[in-house]
């Protein structure tokens, strides 16, 4: 490369040299041989020829001349190698006059790639132009620089670009803010130190800077809202100015004023009001504004519209803005163009989570989309009906999406539906076990073998670990099994890889389920299917491993033995493997019988695994002392990996195929993340698999999900309104709602008796579960859905309580006494039976918890329980808290009183923790259902109400809270303590020497503040073991030697034995 | 934005920009499959496609097709409009432009287009800026060119 640069470089002063001295001959030659290159490269045909057109082009005059680099970007887009011109470009930029310095330019930024070796002969180049005093020299340099410039190189032209924002020249500013964006965006820590001039840049009085500079803002407030509400103001004014028509006519685009920079502002205030009731509170005037002002029938309307109705969304609701935006979306959903269409699905789409009613009203033209020639205008409406999906309509919406996926060719498109499919399939109760199998097996022959390979592996999962009851799940398998023996009896040759395997799997392990079905009538079966040439070696290991599962009689074994025996000498050594092992079975009785016991229902729940591999310590320390590598997790591999690409200077991360396999597992969620992570999210998609990943807990556990979803939380809300005389207005509410809807249901014109019973089928319960809506439209009290997956989970009581000191207030309450509401958060539930609790002491304090129990619900009298707490209390309300023990929950018991003279009104309250997850169909009424996440949480909140401002309160929850007896035998403490993975040792000091019997003191000690069940004592030792509320065990092990406690803690959660430890510690210590 | 295509009804690529670092050959594939899903499209449908991770926004003028290629969260409406914003551009620069005008001085398209997009994101949405700008170095050039023999004239065929 050097070389060629070089030589050009020597030569190329004599050939400008010698063509200054006849331009214009050569200038015209060169300009009517591009006019006819033009001509002749369009009338050819052959692309050979082209190239050989595109080579030699003009000898030596080639280098220098503007027009030929025309000609060969124009042979570079029409897909012509022209690489060797790349250097000439860079040439022309460096030396030569402006006009060819432009067209060097051009084929620079349209040639060379960011990582390019050559663009670092283009620095010095760029230098010298934005020190130019020729202003169109400067505006080409920044040109280029916001197109394509090293990362590396940045440092080098920062200080000259940073100059040019105080140019007196508009239009350089504007370039350079732009500049700097692009530097943002490859390099944000390089530009961290001009965040200052950004701010003038804001505040400049060109129009064109202002808007630039909200491109850099987008970015920094989306990666850190926080740090930016200052601007808000800013912001606001700014988009009210615009809105008002304030800005030169220039701006205008068909008299819409400065739709991109409006865009931009609703962008930015969407981000900046994201769950901030005073920042959102800023500018609900201008989005209304906004509102109004959209209404000339043209495009550019209802882009900002659509914009407009996303900020809105995305905000803190206002309820008159969320109204009114309601009818815009109407007016996108109803138009007869088919863009604006597309637009008001994405928007339902966007805000049917948030209020399903909205849906229901347009579900005539949801319907006839669902029907539309353009694919694209069904697939998203498909997308639609995916977040609207229930337990109901589950299957319904599964055909549509079938049906659209069978007609798809698209790739993508099929891997990202057939995963949601899947996921539908798995997430919702379905409607009966058939269906089930028929869905799956329609995934896994459309899905083929683009799909996510894990949707296949959580299928068998399943299978294998059932979940209803043993009758189901046997029923399960069996149609599984008929299901699988049907289809190898037709012609299997296009059946998908992935499908094969997933067959023998389930043949080979539930095949026995049958009655009548020899083994060696499905070992002939599977054989056939390795007959198949097309098969790949993978699918023939899956169908030997399943013939190795069926070898229990001897007639199968014979049949097996013969197929394997061709595979033993198989150059692929998993299949040999395979074979060989399947022979070994067939020669060793014993082992045969030891392995494969006959009619197991779901033998490998039975297996003990040691997956801390401790087997392998020895091997493991042998190794290392000869000097091998420590292993590193793959996670840990990878990073490591990535930090050397980093050094080496590969080019960016950022083409295509990589954003698409992030966006792919994003999409679903991954089999490690379900059963890695300790986070029980509320997501109803978990329970089934959450239990598979943690074998023991399917044991004593009580069971919550059924077919009508999250049972104790209907039990719960049953209670409440039994006990709770404030919840008495609710129901009727409710009934109000659900007779409104059924009005809005009956209003709608039918056209098609057919097209009504889909719809009917399709929006079946969606209004009746999402209460939170439907107190937001009766009492116009402002709630907040919880959104799925968001970090912080908010939610705002605005429940029955409120609704009833509100009301109450209407009919003047007696001003006596304290109004006093029990809220019940009730916290997690699962349970594994009764054991002694600690007692915390109780004492009296003051008059409100004389009264106390007389104003708990009748459920949670007979409990332990902590202190009653006074979190904080202004002028009109108290807050107080209490803990209740609950067996298999931490019940919360929140008591609001009116201390003033007067009646309140409109009070709400708030709590949010950023560890706790609340599941998503949240109860309107007082019971929230918390889900342990993390190991400390801590609860905060606020309470308001009209005569008082807004208070704040935090309550620390600790972990031993959280943590119940779990009453084991002995011998079920040996099985768990093997099976669990993560361990801490400690020794304690055992401070009373004197005592005589130290462990049976501790272990007391223990037991006592933290609620453990001492399972055995064994001489010197104890056992002990406790749960989280969540149902996930730890075991204790203690012994005492010469004044020490030695304690060994295990789990299967990773943080837990470190934090129990603490606490165990604490106890000791303090005892 | 991630990048802009522009070809003929025939499917002949007329001009090509791309805002996110990409191979040739990476280019070429998306090209090819681009070209033909659009034209492959009836004229009664939507102007949005959805494209692996991306959104294709893209829209007929006479023979020529403009399509840009957005991420999932960007508007479809208001990619829209800038295409059609820079057809106004072209059609006042070249004066009723045709698909020869720029198949001829495709140079000047692309010029035109760096001052209206930089780096993805619509820059100058002032009609009357961005053509200002264009004019100023057209000036320089043609002073320069006239020095030549005024070719400016001869080139635009």
């Amino acid at each position: 490369m050097s070389d060629v640069v070089e030589k050009t470089l020597t030569a190329l002063p004599g050939l400008l040299l010698s063509l200054d001295s006849q331009p214009g001959a050569a200038k015209l030659c060169a300009t009517s041989r591009l006019g006819s290159l033009v001509r002749s490269i369009t009338e050819l045909t052959s692309k050979n020829v082209g190239e050989e057109m595109a080579e030699p082009p003009a000898g030596p005059l080639f280098h220098t001349e503007k027009p030929c680099h025309v000609r060969a970007i124009y042979c570079e887009m029409l897909g012509y190698e022209a690489s060797f011109s790349y250097i000439h470009a860079i040439k022309l930029a460096q030396q030569g006059s402006v006009l060819e310095k432009r067209v060097g330019y051009l084929a620079v930024s349209l040639f060379l790639h960011e990582s390019h070796d050559l663009l670092l002969l283009l620095v010095n180049t760029v230098l010298k132009d934005l020190q130019s005093t020729n202003l169109i020299e400067v505006c080409m340099a920044l040109t280029v620089v916001s197109q394509i410039f090293p990362k590396d190189m940045i440092p080098a032209v920062l200080p000259l670009v940073e100059d040019k924002l105080t140019h007196s020249k508009e239009i350089i500013r504007r370039k350079a803010v732009l500049a700097l964006y692009k530097f943002y965006l490859i390099a944000p820590n390089q530009v961290q130190h001009i965040h200052d001039k950004f701010r003038k840049a804001l505040c400049d009085k060109d129009p064109g800077v202002m808007t630039a500079s909200l491109h850099i803002y987008l970015k920094l407030i989306k990666e850190s809202p926080e740090s930016y509400k200052d601007l808000t103001d800013s912001f606001v004014t700014i988009l009210k100015q615009v809105v008002g028509g304030k800005l030169p006519v220039d701006f205008n685009y068909h008299s819409v004023p400065a739709p991109w920079l409006q865009m931009q502002l609703l962008r930015i205030l969407a981000l900046l009001g994201k769950e901030d009731q005073r920042t959102s509170e800023m500018m609900y005037e201008v989005l209304d504004e906004s509102l109004r002002r959209a209404e000339i029938n043209h495009n550019i309307t209802y882009a900002i519209l659509y914009e407009c109705l996303k900020t809105i969304y995305t905000i803190h609701p206002k309820s008159e803005l969320l109204e009114k935006a309601a009818k815009c979306i109407g007016k996108f959903v109803l138009s007869p163009k088919i863009n604006l269409k597309y637009l008001g699905l994405k928007a339902l789409t966007y805000v049917v989570q948030q209020d399903p009613n909205l849906a229901l009203q347009h579900q005539m033209t949801i319907i006839e989309c669902l029907d539309h020639s353009d694919p694209i205008i069904k697939r998203e409406t498909l997308e639609l009906l995916y977040r609207i999906t229930n337990g109901q309509n589950v299957s319904v919406i599964v055909e549509k999406m079938l049906d659209f996926l069978r007609l798809s060719k698209d790739e993508y498109t099929t891997i990202d539906l057939v995963g949601k499919v899947a996921e539908l399939a798995e997430k919702y109760p379905f409607p009966y076990n058939s269906w089930f199998i028929q869905t799956m097996n329609a995934i896994f022959s459309i899905g083929g073998d683009v799909m996510q390979p894990d949707i296949p592996n959580n299928f068998l999962r399943l299978l294998a670990e059932g979940f209803d009851s043993d009758e189901e799940d046997r029923q399960l398998r069996l149609l599984a099994v008929d299901s699988y023996l049907s289809l190898l009896e037709c012609d299997t040759s296009g059946l998908p890889q992935r499908f094969l395997q997933v067959i023998s799997w389930v043949l080979g392990e539930f095949s026995f389920l049958k009655e009548g079905l020899e083994p060696a009538d499905v070992v002939e079966r599977l054989g056939k299917l390795l007959d198949d040439d097309a098969i790949t070696t993978e699918t023939r290991c899956w169908v030997l491993a399943a013939m190795s599962k069926l070898c229990g009689s001897s007639d199968a074994l014979c049949k097996a033995e013969k197929v394997a025996h061709k595979y033993t000498s198989c150059l692929d050594t998993a299949l040999r493997q395979q074979a060989v092992e399947l022979e070994l079975l067939g020669r060793d009785v014993d082992l045969r019988t030891r392995v494969l016991p006959q009619h197991v229902i779901g033998f490998c729940v039975w297996l003990q695994v040691d997956s801390s591999l401790s087997f392998l310590d020895g091997f493991v320390s042998d190794a290392l002392a000869r000097g091998a590598a420590p292993y590193k997790p793959p996670h840990q591999r990878q990073e490591e990996l990535s930090q050397e690409k980093i050094l080496n200077f590969e080019p960016y991360g950022l083409s295509l195929p990589v954003s698409l396999s992030a966006c792919s597992l994003t999409d679903r969620q991954s089999p490690t993340a379900l059963s890695l992570s300790s986070s029980l999210s509320g997501n109803s998609a978990d329970p089934p698999l959450k239990a598979g990943s943690n074998l023991l807990k399917l044991e004593g556990v009580k069971r919550v999900w059924g077919k009508q979803g999250y049972l104790p939380e209907k039990q719960a809300t049953e209670e409440a309104l039994a006990q709770e005389p404030s919840s008495i207005f609710a129901p009727s509410h409710q009934q109000a709602c659900s007779e409104s809807q059924q009005t809005t249901f009956s209003t709608i014109v039918e056209q098609d008796q057919e097209k009504r019973q889909l719809a009917s089928s399709l929006f079946v319960g969606l209004g009746s579960q999402n209460a939170p809506c439907l107190v937001r439209t009766v009492s116009q009290m402002s709630v907040k859905p919880t959104q799925k997956r968001s970090k912080t989970t908010s939610i705002h009581l605005t429940s029955a309580f409120a609704q009833n000191l509100s009301d109450s207030t209407s009919e003047a309450v007696p001003a006596v006494g304290n109004t006093e509401v029990v809220e019940a958060s009730e916290v997690s539930s699962l349970s594994g039976g009764s054991g002694p609790l600690a007692q915390p002491s109780s004492q009296v304090e003051r008059g409100l918890e004389s009264d106390l129990p007389s104003r708990l619900p009748a459920t949670l009298v007979g409990l332990l329980r902590s202190d009653v707490e006074e979190l904080c209390s202004g002028e009109s309300l108290s807050l107080s808290a209490c803990k209740v023990f609950d067996a298999d929950a931490l019940v919360l018991a929140i008591f609001l009183s009116n201390i003033s003279d007067s009646s309140i009104q409109e009070v709400s309250c708030l709590i949010s923790s950023e560890q706790l997850k609340v599941p998503e169909m949240c109860s309107t009424f007082s019971v929230l259902s918390f889900y342990l996440n993390g190991l400390n949480p801590q609860l905060e909140g606020s309470v308001s109400c009209a005569s008082q401002a807004t208070q704040s309160f935090s309550l620390t929850l600790s972990l031993v809270d959280f943590i119940r007896p779990l009453p084991l035998t002995t011998e079920e403490y040996g099985k768990m303590w093997l099976s669990f993975s993560h361990d801490v040792k400690q020794n304690l000091m055992l401070l009373k020497h004197e005592e005589e019997d130290q462990l049976e003191a501790a272990l007391t000690a223990l037991k006592e503040k933290l609620c453990l069940h001492i399972v055995d004592v064994i001489g010197a030792e104890g056992i002990m073991a406790c749960q989280l509320v969540s149902g996930r065990p730890c075991l204790l092990h203690c012994h005492t030697h010469g004044g020490m406690l030695a304690i060994w803690l295990r789990s299967p959660i990773a943080d837990l034995p470190d934090c129990l430890l603490y606490h165990c510690q604490k106890a000791i210590q303090e005892r | 934005m991630q990048f802009m295509l522009l070809f003929s009804r025939q499917g002949k690529l007329r001009l090509q920009k791309w805002y996110v670092p990409l191979s040739d050959k990476e280019k070429k594939k998306i090209t090819r499959e681009l070209v033909q899903t659009v034209l492959a499209r009836k004229p009664k449908m939507c102007s949005f496609l959805e494209w692996r991770d991306l959104k294709i926004v893209y829209k007929r003028y006479a023979s020529l097709y403009f399509c840009c290629a957005i991420e999932d969260q960007d508007n479809e409406l208001i990619t829209l409009e800038i295409i059609h914003r820079y057809v106004e551009l072209l059609d006042k620069y070249f004066g009723s432009v045709c698909e020869l005008d720029i198949i001829f001085n495709f140079e000047k398209a692309y010029f035109i287009l760096d001052e209206f997009l930089l780096g993805g994101e619509a820059q100058e949405t002032s009609k009357k800026n961005v053509l200002k700008a264009i004019e100023q170095a057209d000036l320089l050039q043609e002073n320069q060119s006239e020095d030549w023999g005024g070719l400016a004239a001869e080139e635009v065929l």
